[in-house]
């Protein structure tokens, strides 16, 4: 073997071992004392330092955690198990999260909706269609079926139903809210997993014309409203739910002549 | 004097950002808050002109007298990854805020060219060990100038109506441009 070789290699590690050497006094000189607990929690973390938590990074959220400043279930990646962990570290009862999930506002799907007589050639992207005279769909609130919802969820967790409406895989969803976000009606809302009462419509247009436009619509009619004490105000012909208010043993579910509003179990309609 | 013009010929002419292209993803990536940008740029001047004292009596006293020229970037290299290491262990004890402002960046200045490209320029300019330290201080200041400046643009930028297709990244890089094209001005004062 050449000798320069040998030199090189020699040179190279013996520079290396002075440096990791010195490194290592320095660290002993220079440690700084830190609270154990923040390691500790550091390592039941994800570690994918994705941000979600609001703080940069893993690390910072395990700081602030130790400092007070984080909630316990502030790790939307970890769920509810990290949650746990974290408050069994900390000594603290932790506040179960409930899972939220993405709600569909719009029955009007292929067999309710009422078509345009004019046919939309296009890219097929909800985004696009809106623009383009609000889409295929007389209404002008409703869901415009183009799967932007679909193709933005990272999770796999929605798609197309054969009745031109996205439908959630709740196992599948994370309640990243993207779907929500890539909306251009703003039809899908994320909800808490355990709410039931919804509005299914969108549709702010007086009775005569929700009706020329949808099967399903909300014609705004009121009924759900006076009876429900609170808990449904009708806003331009169309029925918003307050939840803190809600009771859903007074909303008479069964006078809703198109059956907007409803309750629904499990993703499946009542 | 002659260390003057080496100061001022780093940090300004010949801008180690701006003239040479060397730290560019510091500059990008640290110049979106004045406050962290000022931070950054002081701690990779800390490390500049540590590792062109460093550097220097490697080269000079170590790798040249023996003939061993040839190891000078993987040596240099060592150097400044125990540098930076160093200057992280120094930073989180001196001041936690400014650690944790930091965050990921300190360890990335180990990749910035711009601290080997200080080393090896100096070997290449045959510099003193005195003038080396000047060297550092020079190319660590012009670092921190370019860098304040295009953080006070950016900041600005936010508050300004610019046109969807450029926001973000797009004018960043234009007015990077613009910013090397403007330091271009200063060729030849020296």
């Amino acid at each position: 073997m050449d000798m320069t070789i040998i030199i090189a290699i020699a040179t190279m590690g013996g520079l290396g071992l002075i440096f990791a050497g010195g490194l290592a006094i320095a660290d002993k000189k220079l440690r700084v004392e830190e609270n154990p607990l923040i390691a500790q929690v550091n390592e039941i973390l994800p570690n994918a330092n994705c941000g979600g938590c609001g703080y940069a990074g893993c690390y910072d959220f395990a700081v602030n955690l130790v400092e007070g400043k984080a909630k316990v279930n502030g790790c939307p990646v970890g769920g509810n198990d990290v949650a746990q962990e974290v408050a069994i570290l900390m000594g603290v009862d932790s506040e179960a999260s409930v899972k939220i999930v993405p709600r569909i506002l719009c029955r009007g799907g292929n067999k309710e909706a009422i078509k345009k007589a004019a046919e939309y050639y296009g890219p097929l992207s909800c985004k696009a269609m809106a623009l383009v005279a609000g889409g295929q769909k007389e209404c002008s609130y409703g869901c415009l079926g183009g799967g932007d919802c679909v193709n933005v969820c990272t999770f796999n967790a929605m798609f197309m139903n054969e009745n031109g409406l996205p439908e959630v895989i709740e196992d599948l969803c994370t309640g990243c809210g993207m779907c929500a976000k890539a909306c251009p009606r703003d039809i899908i809302e994320m909800h808490p997993i355990d709410r039931e009462v919804f509005v299914l419509c969108k549709n702010h247009d007086d009775p005569k014309r929700s009706k020329e436009v949808c099967d399903a619509a909300c014609i705004g009619c009121g009924i759900c409203a006076r009876k429900s004490d609170g808990g449904v105000e009708m806003v331009n012909f169309l029925g918003i739910i307050h939840y803190d208010k809600l009771d859903p043993e007074k909303i008479p579910f069964e006078k809703c002549s198109t059956g907007a509003i409803t309750k629904i179990h499990n993703n499946s309609l009542n | 004097m002659e260390l003057i013009v080496i100061f001022i010929s780093a940090s300004i002419v010949n801008n180690f950002v701006l003239s040479l292209f060397l730290g560019i993803c510091p500059f990008i990536g640290v110049s979106n808050k004045f406050s962290s940008a000022v931070s950054m740029g002081l701690a990779t001047t800390f490390v500049m002109v540590i590792t062109a004292m460093v550097s220097w009596l490697l080269y000079f006293k170590l790798l040249l007298p023996f003939h061993l020229t040839f190891l000078q970037i993987p040596a240099f290299i060592l150097v400044i990854a125990a540098l930076v290491q160093f200057v992280e262990m120094v930073i989180k004890k001196v001041s936690q805020p400014l650690y944790r402002a930091l965050g990921i960046f300190l360890p990335l200045i180990t990749t910035n060219c711009a601290i080997l490209g200080l080393a090896l320029l100096l070997v290449m300019r045959d510099y003193s060990f005195v003038e080396s330290i000047v060297f550092g201080l020079g190319s660590g200041a012009g670092f921190i100038l370019a860098l304040s400046i295009m953080a006070g643009i950016r900041e600005e930028l936010e508050l300004r109506d610019v046109p969807k297709a450029f926001q973000g990244a797009p004018i960043t890089l234009i007015v990077a441009g613009i910013l090397a094209l403007a330091f271009m001005g200063f060729a030849g004062m020296i």
